[in-house]
């Protein structure tokens, strides 16, 4: 690893003048369980590294009503909150159960207790958990800028809407009526070699993959199948195309694309 | 350099360190505690788990700085002189390492495990097991170790005070 500087900023404020002055490249730091091992291998050398940890109110979890026409709950989750504390939550169990199950199944309990929701959608693995949350669950990324709609989130391959020093501090995710979040895991990395994470809001049906393409995606014609019967058998016959999915040493995509019916059907069931 | 300021196994500890040091490094080079392992350096083995605030995590996966003002306890940090921590204790007594590479790594994510889940079953210990890696035992004797240390942990609940602030220092 190279060395850096090595920056704990105490507010937000503070942070955006490291930015400035951090030169062409200063990082973000979080729970470290992306960009340690990135630093070891040397696919990132940044010259300075600033700690979000010391940076009050980034953490915890609550939940808010929306205003005006929009009534629903939402839950929102600070970005430096661990995957643990989100598995954990009694707010989160109550209110979208699908999550806290999803975060409960990122990795190992030892990444769980450091690694952030912030810092796993800010790095945009194609294989990460949390954008099928993001997608599905109608979230809105909140950033020390702006509010960012979840659907233009995610730009493709580990790549975001987020702009260079823009920081994430919370994500905002609707309560639905019924959701469920269903992931074969990679058995090596425990990442989704495919996860599907199907959630119901009213006459309106949400079905995000992870893992299976580039980035995090949508599929239309399960979720109108599902719109008009909310059943596992109302997705029978509906194929998702291989192609543009990924294919590696792990599975091929037409492996990928099978299973993203599979799972789409048991997150279903799931359901109840 | 930066300088860090923590406390392990119940000591104060200050250290100059790089911003790129990990928290493996200043308990292993700076401090001479090398029960703590390095068996992956990639973040997937868990050798190298230790007790950070009460939690146990990955202290190749953590820099030396991220810990300032942090409570670390290590296997170094668990037995009472010459009295073996019941964790420690049941891996003895139910065989539950061969080479021994992996188990301080062991030990500690299995005490952490029984303070916060202290009714975990077997499958949930086998779960919990997730991030650590043997490459001797195929686990049997681990789990079994593991499920009788949080027993005696449990068992020792009156004395079970002392063992926890001699455990975890939070
Ligand atoms: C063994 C292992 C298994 C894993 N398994 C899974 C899994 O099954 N599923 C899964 O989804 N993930 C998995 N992960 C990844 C894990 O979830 C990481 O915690 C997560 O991807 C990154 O979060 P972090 O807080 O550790 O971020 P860091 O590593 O600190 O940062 C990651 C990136 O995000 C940026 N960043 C961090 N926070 C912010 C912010 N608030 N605003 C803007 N940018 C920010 C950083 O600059 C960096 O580029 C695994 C990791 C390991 C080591
Ligand atoms: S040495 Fe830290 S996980 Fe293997
Ligand atoms: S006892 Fe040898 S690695 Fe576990």
């Amino acid at each position: 690893m190279h060395d850096f500087k090595y920056a704990r900023p105490a507010s937000l404020a503070a942070a955006a003048t490291l930015v400035k002055k951090g030169g062409a490249d200063p990082v973000f730091l979080a729970g470290g369980q992306t960009l340690i091992p990135a630093l070891k291998m040397r696919l990132r050398k940044p010259s300075t590294v600033i700690d979000l940890a010391a940076i009050k109110g980034l953490d915890g979890i609550a939940e808010k009503k929306g205003k005006g026409k929009d009534k629903g709950l939402t839950v929102v989750v600070g970005a430096l909150t661990t995957h643990a504390a989100v598995a954990g939550s009694k707010l989160v169990k109550a209110r979208i159960p699908a999550l806290a199950a999803l975060a409960e199944g990122i990795g190992d309990p030892q990444v769980r207790h450091r690694g952030t929701l912030g810092g796993s959608i800010a790095n945009a693995d194609p294989a990460a958990d949390y954008p099928a949350a993001v997608i599905a669950l109608h979230a809105e990324v909140v950033t020390n800028k702006r509010s960012i709609s979840g659907d233009a989130f995610f730009k493709g391959f580990f790549e975001t809407a987020l702009k260079p020093g823009e920081i994430v501090t919370a994500v905002n995710f609707r309560v639905p009526d019924k959701a469920a979040y269903m992931k074969f895991a990679q058995p090596a990395s425990r990442f989704a070699l495919v996860g599907v994470l199907v959630a119901k809001f009213g006459a309106e049906v949400r079905v995000a993959v992870t893992g299976a393409g580039a980035s995090v995606f949508r599929v239309p014609d399960m979720e109108k199948a599902l719109a008009k019967s909310f059943s596992a058998a109302a997705l029978d016959g509906i194929k998702v195309s291989p192609k543009d999915l990924n294919s590696d040493i792990h599975a091929a995509a037409d492996y990928r694309a099978h299973l993203i019916g599979v799972l789409a059907k048991r997150a279903v069931e799931a359901c109840g | 350099m930066p300088r860090v300021a923590l406390t392990v196994n119940g000591k104060a500890v200050t250290a100059e360190v790089e911003g790129r040091t990990l928290l493996v490094q200043l308990l292993r080079e700076n401090l001479g505690l090398t029960g703590t392992h390095v068996g992956c350096d990639t973040s997937q083995c868990g050798a190298c788990t230790v007790h950070v605030n009460g939690r146990s995590v990955k202290s190749c996966t953590m820099l030396a700085v991220q810990a300032a003002s942090s409570a670390v306890t290590t296997i170094e940090g668990l037995a009472n002189g010459t009295e073996l921590h019941p964790m420690q204790e049941a891996f003895r007594e139910h065989h539950g390492l061969q080479c021994g590479f992996c188990t301080p790594g062991m030990v500690m994510s299995a005490i952490d495990l029984a303070r916060h889940n202290p009714e975990a079953d077997e499958t949930q210990v086998r779960e919990w097991l997730e991030g650590n890696l043997c490459r001797c035992t195929g686990y049997h004797n681990i789990v079994k170790a593991i499920l009788a240390g949080i027993k005696a942990m449990l068992g020792n609940a009156p004395r079970g005070k002392s063992a926890k602030s001699r455990g975890t220092s939070s």
